[in-house]
């Protein structure tokens, strides 16, 4: 769909305050054209219609993974889903799910940074160095660090939707991306961590968290390959 | 070893004072979001379908318990209940419950398959597979019980 000049996209924002009762949905019409992308609707709402709209963003090309929302009931970072992609006459925004709203379209970031194991790698070694090939026990290089911590994957988790307790797909991938390249971590550490009813045996495999994860880390998978990790040392064990 | 991240004395500042705030609304909780298949992907529909499966075939079990306490009651009061067994409205949720046990069992195969690790990059094509199986099981089984009326 591309967007004439002059047209008009009808946008309706989920919005929240600390201390209101509840939540409530506000209306704009916004103008677009045929690249605009959701971020820069909300920035435009923010800028000449009501300033008091919150939300998060930073780098504008899907690296910070701030700017993660929900459109039309659909997990995506803001300014990289275009107005183009997403039908219907109207375009809901809310935040994305599974975590406390702090306000507007702002989540609390701080229970899914706290699902993490500790410490986990944020950097890894350069596959383009000579000294830095891959170790015996690693297959390849699987980019786990394009991980942006956007929380769009636990968003997504219907399993998170009804059990806080569950600590998520990006922690868990987190997990196996250490197992994966250990670093002198503590591997059995990490399994315990991971063997739980909170860990990798709560994903009940419906993809989402990969179907939603915007930078291609995969959650699901990595999860399935952790659980086959954790099959193969209670098979040894036992 | 903790396997947790340490508290961060700055990040337990501000989690004081965003408690000190008041409640905050948290969205997507709740049971619905299982169901909730609008665009979602293949993955979700099978989980919801798993779970609606799941909890008809558990409902199922207490029924059919109900059903035998019939013969409690006598000869009479089977032969009576056989009579409505045997309706074309009673094959008929037969065949409900025939692809409730077809698409809860076949997917827990899947799920088995995926969930150790094996076949995780074919997970769509092996439930488009199950899909296909599936409809001719019943099928089959769909005529044969309504041709033994």
């Amino acid at each position: 769909m591309s967007a004439p000049a002059g047209t008009t996209r009808r946008f309706r924002i989920f919005r929240f305050k600390r201390g209101d009762d509840g939540h409530r949905y506000d209306e704009f019409d916004v103008p677009v054209h045929e690249r605009t992308t959701v971020l820069e609707a909300l920035r435009w709402v923010q800028l000449r219609k009501d300033p008091t709209l919150a939300l998060r963003h930073s780098c504008f090309h899907a690296s910070c993974g701030t700017c993660g929302v929900r459109v039309n009931g659909r997990e995506g970072l803001g300014c990289v889903t275009a107005l183009a992609d997403v039908s219907g006459d109207t375009v809901t925004v809310e935040p994305i799910a599974n975590l406390p709203v702090l306000n507007d379209l702002v989540a609390d970031m701080a229970p899914f940074v706290d699902r993490f194991p500790a410490p986990h790698p944020n950097v890894r070694e350069s596959e383009f160095l000579p000294q830095a090939d891959t170790p015996d026990d690693v297959e390849g290089y699987g980019r786990f660090e394009d991980c942006i911590e956007c929380g769009l994957c636990l968003s997504a988790c219907p399993v998170a939707a009804t059990d806080d307790t569950y600590v998520g797909p990006a922690a868990l991938a987190y997990a196996q991306r250490m197992l994966e390249e250990a670093r002198g971590t503590d591997r059995e550490a990490i399994l315990d961590w991971a063997d739980s009813e909170a860990g990798a045996w709560r994903c009940h495999a419906s993809f989402e968290c990969t179907e939603a994860c915007p930078s291609n880390v995969r959650p699901a998978q990595r999860i399935m390959a952790l659980r086959k990790e954790l099959g193969s040392r209670k098979k040894v064990s036992s | 070893m903790s396997v947790r991240r340490g508290a961060d004395p700055g990040l337990d500042e501000i989690r004081k004072g965003r408690e000190e705030a008041g409640p905050v609304p948290r969205k997507g909780v709740g049971p619905v979001a299982w169901f909730d298949i609008r665009r979602r992907g293949l993955g979700h529909f099978a989980f919801s379908l798993n779970r609606i499966t799941g909890l008809g075939l558990v409902f199922y079990l207490y029924l059919h318990l109900a059903v035998l306490s019939t013969l409690l009651r006598g000869e009479d009061a089977w032969d009576s209940f056989l009579g409505v067994a045997t309706s074309k409205f009673f094959l008929l949720l037969d065949v409900l419950l025939i692809f409730g046990l077809l698409a809860h069992g076949l997917n827990g195969l899947r799920l088995a398959l995926v969930g150790s690790g094996r076949a995780v990059d074919q997970q769509k094509a092996l439930y488009r597979s199950i899909q296909v199986i599936g409809t001719i099981l019943l099928l089959g089984a769909a005529l044969r019980l309504m041709g033994s009326e």
